[in-house]
């Protein structure tokens, strides 16, 4: 029997609202499934699970509020549906279809699922979804005004909440560098004017690039501090995107590590509208494992981060100004940005901050090889 | 595609990709990005859905040529080989 919990989707969060079940009794799961949405303080959130099996019994209802950890649903392991009496071709059907075969009443000799019941069972299916749609719908329009801004405040209260957890316990400590982006973003042009708008990269992605391999060599800073330094294998990089009307969401891009930079490049097309939207996934929302804040335009130079928790470090990225450049005896003007490492002291000590450092500015002089 | 198309088209898919934004109040020399807070992930999103409205592909040296309304619908309108079937224009 697995139980299924209300899921943590940040070090600020107390507690959510089940708002709505995506699955019924009965009904088999698989891992990646979105099998309710809850609401929290980042918005509606899509409840993915991480087992295989089938839903027996939801523990909450539509609407009740719950704190973190409490049990959601009970499910039973795939093993329990052998056993289940059907013809080979309502096998298939029903595979073709979607339709689990513990849901389906058998009328077939000793109660087997022939391929009438799965075709009766794919009907109902059809009639449940299109009436639950038409529900949905009238609903959604009436509250979506009052969403927009209770979620605003909600926003700015997981943020405040977070953020003075932050500054009350994590001991930052600072490091800086500007980094010389002239090679980078010559790469960069030249790989653009080779592609259709499509396909075109941001400098942004070299930086995520960057830093997911920077963070191989120095794994000390992808990790978690939970009375000790914890590090994490994979490399979930949280990505700042600031909302419209304020507040900021920081979707995770899971295992960014084993990401190429047009992989980098379609997570992000993928994640920045729904991040502003306030559809994002629980997936997206845990297990991240650092944080990159990145001020793209403007003229502001420095950005100082306030590390999320647990995480232990937080990467900064200025704006890409033009700046004197002093190399080998000579001045020149550059491309550079400027880098920030804000870190836990508890965790790292100054000297891994700089071998990071130093190695992203490595990195980031060989473009061709991110 | 007429100019006055045009500048309602982009108008629109402005409007999609900032849609707090109120470009239909974008004068005809503001520089677009400035006056509606638009960040490169967005001024690429509105390329790519210009792109696939009108054909027209604006290459990255380009892009400095399509700062303003003014300057953008007189681009568009140069390389535009395609019609849109649908679009729905911005209130004035």
């Amino acid at each position: 029997m697995i139980e299924f919990r209300m899921p943590s989707l940040g070090a600020d969060m107390e507690d959510g609202t089940l708002v709505e079940w995506l699955v019924k009794p009965g009904a088999a799961v698989k891992r990646g499934d979105i099998i309710a949405q809850v609401d929290t303080q980042k918005g509606l959130i899509d409840i993915e699970i991480f087992e295989e099996g089938v839903v027996k019994e939801l523990l909450v209802g539509e609407g009740e509020k719950v704190p973190v950890g409490k049990t959601l649903a009970v499910l039973d392991s795939t093993e329990h549906r052998v056993g289940i009496k059907a013809s080979p071709l309502a096998k298939r059907m029903a595979a073709e279809k979607d339709i689990d075969l513990a849901l389906v009443t058998g009328t077939g000799e000793g109660g087997a699922i022939t391929k009438e019941d799965v075709e009766k069972a794919a009907a109902a299916v059809i009639s449940a979804k299109i009436e639950k749609t038409a529900q949905v719908d009238e609903k959604k329009e009436a509250t979506e005004l009052l969403e927009t801004s209770s979620a605003r405040h909600n926003i700015r209260q997981a943020i405040a909440s977070a953020m003075s957890k932050s500054n009350r316990e994590i001991p930052h400590y600072y490091l800086e560098t500007k980094i010389d982006l002239t090679r980078s973003l010559a790469w960069l042009t030249e790989t653009n004017r080779e592609r259709t708008v499509k396909n075109r990269l941001l400098p942004v992605v070299l930086l995520i690039r960057a830093v997911a391999l920077a963070l191989k060599k120095v794994p000390e800073l992808n990790a978690w501090y939970e009375n000790g330094l914890v590090k994490k294998e994979e490399i979930n990089i949280g990505f700042v995107v600031s909302l419209r009307g304020g507040g900021v969401m920081i979707p995770a891009i899971r295992d960014a590590g084993g990401k190429s930079l047009d992989e980098l490049m379609t997570a992000l097309n993928d994640m920045i509208p729904r991040a502003r939207a306030m559809k994002l996934r629980s997936s997206e929302l845990v297990n991240t494992t650092i944080t990159i804040t990145s001020l793209g335009e403007g003229q502001v130079e420095l950005v100082y981060g306030v590390i999320y928790p647990p995480q232990v470090a937080l990467v900064g990225f200025g704006a890409i100004l033009e700046q004197p450049w002093a190399e080998n005896g000579m001045l020149n003007v550059r491309k550079t940005v400027s880098v920030t490492l804000a870190a836990d002291h508890r965790a790292t000590d100054g000297m891994t901050g700089s071998r990071f450092l130093t190695e992203l500015n490595s990195l980031l002089q060989t473009p061709g090889s991110l | 595609m007429k100019e006055e198309e045009i500048r309602q088209l982009v108008c629109q898919l402005l409007k999609q990709v900032a849609p707090d934004s109120e470009p239909e109040k974008l004068a005809e020399d503001d520089i677009i990005r400035d006056v509606l807070g638009i960040d490169s992930f967005d001024a690429l999103q509105f390329l790519m859905a210009l792109d696939e409205r009108t054909g027209v592909d604006i290459p990255e040296e380009d892009y400095g040529k399509i700062s303003t309304l003014a300057k953008v619908v007189e681009y568009v309108g140069r390389k535009i080989i395609r019609f849109p079937e649908d679009h729905h224009p911005c209130r004035f």
